[in-house]
């Protein structure tokens, strides 16, 4: 049944990606199989991230920008993954990013997912990774992924981007301290959306400045790196900087979205050159694996070692009879003698 | 694994662009567990099926206050069974008369609220019609 349904996904067939996009997204065995055939014709999607505070504009902006995507490069088809929070009481959700999405849905080469973030912190950038790759198997060339920008899970999940863009709007707080620290650092693109507001240029140049700073900073650590070395600094200096450029833009009235796509693919060529298309790609699968080695190596462990075991050691170290480390080592102690003979 | 989360898309088909009723069900359902898909307003039943493709919910729920229910209903399920999504259950709310429920019925729909509802029932009912049919 998977494999019909995968190979329809390969014939183009949406409504079998989306079934498999379900299937991966509950984790089914279906969906585990299904990712471990498709992940092998992965690789050619331009994962572009789209986080910020909520209300800041983030879906009329992917409205917008698909529709320039579409009209530069009407060969790729674009894909958009659009994540919301569940309630932590009711692990329910309500999924409205398609509501500022309206101008795309005649184009049937643009497929829009709604995602709710179910609760999961580390988890959801691997569920969403999961779905890119879906996406990126089934031929899409640009795949945006919208997230709210708060806290550690988003910048997670835009991680996995090759192009993070980072929105706010003016007044939305006190000078653009609704981007939260952190968050800035990960922006290959700023963009302060609602420009038709009053506040947008001092936002822009309070931006510009933050920008400025780190890269100052950065230039700075080079160049002590360099001296260290007496390397010839003109050689040594890696041409292959990027500066996050702040753009300004009218989601609602698609202003600005010439220059902001003029920046990302100007980005996706400027990580191809300087090889860091490759090492950002590197670092991703390494980052997958590490994730799913620790939960199938927690899984091993507690195949090996009994419950009441891990039950007593927490008993005792309540009892600060002994510490917590200790406990560890003799659960590892444990696992690794249990391991050795099992694995015969 | 965890119980497969229920999917439902809320859409207003046709013109009336008023969609209280719809938001109410719609969060009444998300505080039942349920994740909704909210489209907004006045969609053709051709974007709703394909909503409720790219989707792949469960579940779609129509709201309608135009009076237009007759020709948009068929419609809508019309297009979801030309997508291949023969399985999603239908429901449908808003101001319709008692004499044209039958005939909504008959075309695959698989209940009929009118205002007032008890969105309890709802949820229930989803949840009953999502279960029989997996
Ligand atoms: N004035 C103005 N409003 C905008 C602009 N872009 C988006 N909006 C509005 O801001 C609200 C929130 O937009 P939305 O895209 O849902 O924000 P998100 O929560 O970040 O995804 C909506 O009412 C939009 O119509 C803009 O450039 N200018
Ligand atoms: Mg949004």
């Amino acid at each position: 049944m998977t494999s019909a349904l995968i190979d329809s996904l390969r014939k183009g067939n949406r409504l079998a990606l989306s079934r498999i996009l379900s299937q991966v997204e509950n984790g089914t065995d279906a969906g585990i199989a299904a990712l471990e055939e498709l992940f092998l014709e992965t690789g050619t999607a331009h994962k572009i991230g789209i986080t910020g505070p909520p209300g800041s504009g983030k879906s009329t902006l992917v409205n917008a920008l698909t529709r320039e995507l579409r009209r530069r490069e009407p060969e790729k088809k674009v894909a958009i993954i659009a994540v919301d929070p569940s309630s932590p009481f009711t692990g329910g959700a309500i999924l409205g990013d398609r509501v500022r999405m309206l101008d795309l849905q005649d184009d049937k080469q643009i497929f829009i997912r709604s995602m709710a973030s179910r609760g999961a912190l580390g988890g959801l950038a691997e569920q969403t990774e999961a779905l890119s790759q879906v996406f990126d198997a089934a031929g899409y060339g640009f795949i945006l992924i919208e997230t709210v920008g708060a806290g550690q899970s988003e910048v997670d999940v835009v991680n996995l981007a090759h192009t993070t863009i980072v929105v706010d709007a003016p007044g939305m707080g006190d000078d653009i301290q609704s981007i939260k620290a952190g968050i800035l650092e990960i922006a290959d693109i700023l963009v302060v959306n609602k420009a038709d507001r009053p506040g947008a240029d001092q936002s822009v140049s309070y931006l510009k400045n933050m920008v400025e700073m780190g890269y100052a900073r950065s230039i700075n650590n080079r160049n002590h790196h360099l001296e260290d070395f007496h390397e010839n600094p003109v050689e040594a200096t890696p041409s292959a900087d990027w500066i996050p450029p702040v753009l300004k833009t009218v989601a609602s009235e698609y202003q600005g979205i010439t220059e902001l796509t003029n920046a990302i693919l100007t980005h996706a060529a400027h990580l191809r050159q300087s090889g860091q298309w490759h090492a950002k790609d590197q670092a991703a699968i390494r980052t997958n694996i590490n994730h799913q080695l620790i939960a199938g190596l927690l899984k091993d462990f507690h195949q090996n070692v009994p419950a009441e075991l891990v039950d007593s050691l927490v008993e005792k170290a309540q009892k600060r009879a002994i510490s917590p480390n200790a406990a560890v080592r003799d659960l590892l102690a444990y696992n690794r003698n249990n391991t050795v003979e099992s694995s015969e | 694994m965890t119980e497969k989360k229920i999917r439902v898309l809320i859409a207003k088909p046709g013109l009336d662009g008023h969609d209280r009723g719809a938001k109410v069900v719609a969060r009444a359902l998300r505080d039942d567990g349920m994740e909704v898909i909210y489209t907004g307003l006045r969609q053709t039943p051709e974007m709703i099926a394909e909503a409720a493709l790219q989707e792949d919910v469960d579940v779609v729920g129509l709201s309608i206050l135009s009076g237009a229910h007759n020709a948009l209903v068929p419609q809508v399920i019309a297009n979801l069974q030309a997508n291949g999504q023969t399985d999603v259950v239908v429901f449908l709310g808003g101001i319709i008369p008692e004499d044209d429920i039958q005939n909504l019925l008959d075309h695959g729909v698989y209940k009929v609220y009118g205002p007032g509802t008890d969105t309890r029932e709802v949820c229930k009912d989803i949840r009953e019609a999502v279960k029989t049919k997996a």
